[in-house]
């Protein structure tokens, strides 16, 4: 029996590394197998997570909750609170008014939060509770003061990704709780948006950026203590994050900068459009160019030269990058993530000289294609490039096994592919429960790049040292 | 004490988590209330039904695609969280380590997902032939929209020609991931079992039942079976097949590890085919000595004897392994708050390596698991049953225990409020923990947990000296 079925399992695995098997793969239609993206009410979350004193909540079935608490916390290593108002068959049926007005008045009374976020689950969805008249309802019903502070937002999870989630939850934030503009006076604060971006060290370094060139910010949201707070034998519940005070002043800000484009389309029309606030949005500064264009879009913002640190620390980039160019030009990268993280990653491989072969986006859309393809078209690096939306680790399965790269770069559910294809891996992005501290560690700002510089080639190098031949074995690389 | 803790709820909530909590008395039976709805708003670390069946039961099922019916998030959060190991080419052999879903979009909400559903069965058996059946689980949305996966799976099985498997697991069914257990057993007895007949049964043919190889532990459990002369014929469902599945109804006696997820099927077993179920604990050197002898009880003088033979052979291994350890745990005190079984089953383990447990609960137990844990307790231990992560906090604070054993949600909030803790669902990514293979381990891990010198570095010296003067 083993014999036969070892036969049988190697003529199955070399059919699934052929142009064949890679043409029925893209064939399919319906089937998502190791999907890279997750539901909206996670990166609702997260945005939550970033406003102080705020209390996460969850209107729906309380698996969820603990679904995205488990995910969040194996990624930062962090706690993370959010309670859910626990809907079961009686809310299927008479809808979730009661579990809701209940949820709010325990929540309010054992956690003290300055501030509660209520978000949807899929089911509260189906069957189409009214989350903004419950809330009104807990208010007569006295569960919560007259005047305690709720944003809410719909999260479906059978529409966008979380990447929608966190874009819905923050301009949810702004509706229900910022002052509507007076005027065209401002309180000359630059707004910061991070957009989904799990790295708290990214956040940090954002803030040292704008604050080194002198220039008076907010981050909104702030979720940088919530996703890395220091031990000091004391656990507290709610971290430091946006105060109420900066979120509620948000729409006088003098302007709002988007560190990411696609996770806060729908906040950032809201800003333009309705509220008349100057607004930028950058490509997320990974790499030294991108890092370039986000100094110099604040300079045009605020008039605020870049100081000669930032120039110093942009020099020690630029020549990390000439130092380790050897390890990155003319490699092959196929990756995968959200639409922000690809357009960054892609314009610092191209500063280095790498190629990126497959881009897999599961949840990029046409104007995310098009971006793309026009950076890609920007440099003879990018020749090569193809960009596939909507597709799954699965798919770029057969990418790896039909047309071959050197390095795959993703978060931690793109291991096993990697492995199938034998290639190593960079883990970038979210979800990293398989490595520590990765989280810690910029991707963004001249910093960022030297770090992204340094994990890539070091892991080419590794790879290299473990692999060759005997007589190729040196101390020099 | 307890009163004071649930002080901070207003009075209904208070009313109710007054039920879930108790201490053990001399000679008191066990008056906890469990299996009931947790209170909205209060912090538990709960799940659904879907994850007590796609996640836990079906999931570890290796051979077979586990479909997450529905949007695409259940799915992506139940993939690769519960450490079920498994043999085998992975997308051949295996499908435990990925993730297959109908990734719902607002059209299917609307115009409901059965064609949706076909399709991707079609596509599924397409790209992966050497797949040996699929089981549906439904989220939320499903059972709200009022879908037929029934009857999807009597058409697309017989289009197929493998098992097709709906389980009716909607998160928002039931209180907790109890339910979904249950329904999976509904599932596997309906649709898998008895359904093949083997033809090399034997005398000493047993199932492994409720053990879902974390981290290992089902190897490591199968070894001490194997060695004793047993022949395991299936593991339900730590690196399991279907083909085991289908002809448990063959073996001798079913071993039955984690009782509360997998009761029903043993019940089941015991009414429709005469076999008997016996519980049993790995965990540590005094309990896997007890159970030993407890299986081969069931069986003839030759099992007996080997069993006695395995004692004999690890009874110095283990002894090595307390003499090492145990002069750095003794006396220290844990504190358990986990799902299933290790409430109760762990604490032997501790005791060999003279710790004691004074409070432990459990996430979704029923009132039979209580019966079960009671006798297990010393006096005075403290019986939380659902704890929400307030309550929790406030008993550890007031108990200051040595050691805090539960889950990932709960590990950092308990770190950083200083006290060791080890991940006692996913064993911290170690393991195994069970049988003998796991016991060094496990003493290893709470000795790390307890002693690491990292422990001592949360004050910075300058708070140190201020403190002093």
């Amino acid at each position: 029996m083993g014999e036969a079925t070892s036969n049988c399992t190697q003529s199955v695995l070399e059919w699934m590394a052929t142009e064949e098997y890679k043409e029925k793969n893209f064939a399919r239609q319906a089937l998502v197998v190791n999907p890279a993206r997750t539901c909206q009410p996670f990166g609702a979350m997260l945005c939550a997570l970033g406003i102080d004193g705020c209390l996460p909540f969850v209107h729906g079935s309380q698996g969820c909750a603990a679904y995205f608490r488990s995910c969040l916390t194996r990624h930062v290593r962090e706690p993370v609170p959010l309670v859910s108002d626990s809907m079961t068959e009686d809310a299927a049926v008479f809808g979730g008014q009661a579990n809701l007005i209940e949820g709010l008045k325990n929540a309010y009374a054992t956690y003290k939060p300055a501030i509660m976020a209520i978000f949807s689950s899929c089911m509260a969805e189906v069957i189409g509770d009214d989350m903004k008249s419950f809330i009104g309802n807990a208010r007569n019903q006295e569960a919560i003061p007259a005047d305690f502070p709720i944003a809410f937002a719909n999260t479906p999870s059978f529409t966008g990704s979380h990447i929608t989630g966190f874009d819905n939850m923050l301009k949810g934030f702004l509706q229900s709780l910022a002052d509507p503009r007076q005027g065209k006076w401002t309180n000359g604060r630059l707004y910061v948006v991070p957009g989904f971006d799990l790295y708290p060290a990214n956040l940090r370094e954002y803030r040292r950026l704008v604050t080194s060139m002198g220039i008076y910010m907010t981050m909104l949201p702030d979720p940088t203590e919530a996703l890395d707070s220091p031990h000091t034998g004391e656990y507290k519940m709610y971290q430091p994050g946006t105060p109420m005070g900066e979120l509620a002043d948000a729409l006088n800000a003098s302007g709002f900068i988007f560190m990411q484009k696609y996770s806060t389309v729908g906040t950032r029309k809201f800003v333009e459009n309705v509220q008349k606030i100057t607004s930028e949005a950058v490509t997320m500064p990974i790499g030294i160019r991108n890092t370039d264009a986000f100094l110099m879009t604040l300079h045009e913002m605020t008039g605020k030269s870049i100081p000669a640190e930032l120039e110093a620390e942009r020099g020690r980039a630029v020549d990390a990058a000439i130092d380790a160019h050897q390890y990155i030009h003319g490699k092959r990268f196929a990756m995968y993530g959200d639409p922000d993280l690809l357009l960054g990653l892609v314009g610092f491989l191209l500063d280095m000289g790498g190629v990126p072969a497959h881009i897999v986006c599961s949840n990029g859309n046409e104007p995310f294609r098009k971006e793309m393809e026009a950076l890609l078209a920007s440099s003879p690096f990018g020749a090569h490039g193809k960009v596939y939306n909507g597709k799954d680790l699965w798919h770029l399965r057969s990418l790896l096994l039909t047309d071959p790269v050197d390095m795959l770069i993703g978060d931690s559910h793109g291991k096993q592919i990697a492995k199938d294809a034998d290639i190593p891996m960079a883990r970038i992005g979210y979800y990293l429960p398989d490595r520590v501290h990765l989280h810690r560690q910029p991707i963004v700002g001249y910093q960022g790049a030297i770090n992204l510089i340094t994990m890539i080639a070091n892991i080419f190098i590794d790879e290299y040292d473990r692999n060759c031949p005997e007589e190729r074995f040196e101390i020099l690389r | 004490m307890v009163e004071e803790v649930l002080s901070v709820y207003p009075e209904k909530a208070r009313k109710l988590r007054a039920k879930h909590i108790v201490v053990k008395e001399e000679g008191s039976t066990c008056a906890i209330k469990a299996n009931i709805k947790c209170v909205p708003g209060l912090m538990t670390a709960r799940g659904c039904a879907y994850a007590g069946a796609k996640g836990v039961v079906w999931g570890p099922l290796k051979d077979m695609i586990h479909l997450s019916h529905g949007p695409v998030g259940c799915g992506y959060y139940s993939w690769g969280g519960r450490r079920n190991l498994t043999k085998g080419v992975v997308g051949v052999e295996s499908f435990t380590p990925m993730q297959f879903t109908s990734d719902f979009s607002e059209s299917d909400i609307v115009y409901g997902g059965d064609k949706k559903l076909e399709k991707v069965l079609r596509e599924a058996r397409e790209l992966f032939p050497s797949v040996q059946g699929f089981s549906i689980c439904s989220e939320c949305p499903v059972g709200l929209i009022g879908d037929d996966i029934e009857s999807v799976a009597k058409k697309m099985m017989k289009e197929l020609d493998v098992p097709i498997v709906p389980v009716r697991c909607e998160g928002f069914r039931g209180i907790s991931q109890s339910l979904g257990h249950h329904i999976a057993n509904d599932a596997v007895r309906d649709h898998l079992l008895g359904k093949r007949e083997r033809d090399d049964a034997g005398p000493y043919d047993i199932s492994l039942i409720g053990d879902y190889n974390i981290g290992g532990d089902a190897w490591a459990s199968k070894k001490i079976l194997e060695e004793m002369g047993l022949r395991v014929r299936n593991v339900w469902t730590g690196d399991g097949t279907v083909e085991g599945m289908m002809a448990a109804h063959q073996v001798k006696l079913n071993l039955i590890h984690c009782y509360r997820s997998m009761n029903y099927i043993c019940r089941h077993m015991e009414e429709t085919y005469g076999i008997p179920w016996l519980e049993f604990n790995f965990f540590g050197p005094t309990k896997i000595k007890e159970s030993i002898r407890k299986i081969a009880a069931q069986f003839d003088e030759t099992i007996q004897r080997k069993g006695e033979e395995v004692i004999a052979k690890y009874e110095p291994l283990m002894r090595k392994v307390i003499d090492e350890y145990r002069p750095r745990l003794e006396g220290k005190r844990v504190m358990l708050y986990v799902g299933g079984l290790r409430p109760r089953h762990t604490i032997g383990a501790y005791e060999d390596l003279g710790m004691e447990v004074i409070g432990t609960g459990y996430e979704f137990a029923h009132k039979d698991d209580y019966d079960r844990t009671f006798p297990q307790m010393n006096n005075e231990t403290i019986i939380y049953d659902d704890a929400t992560e307030h309550e929790l906090g406030e008993f550890i604070h007031r108990m200051r225990p040595d050691l805090v054993g539960s889950g990932i949600k709960e590990k950092y909030v308990f770190e950083k409020a200083g006290f060791p803790f080890r991940q006692m669902h996913s064993w911290d990514y170690s393991g195994p923990y069970h049988g003998y293979d796991g016991f060094p381990i496990f003493a290893r891990d709470m000795d790390m947990a307890i002693n690491s010198p990292t422990r001592t570095l949360a004050k910075a010296p300058w708070k140190k000296e201020k403190e002093v003067r």
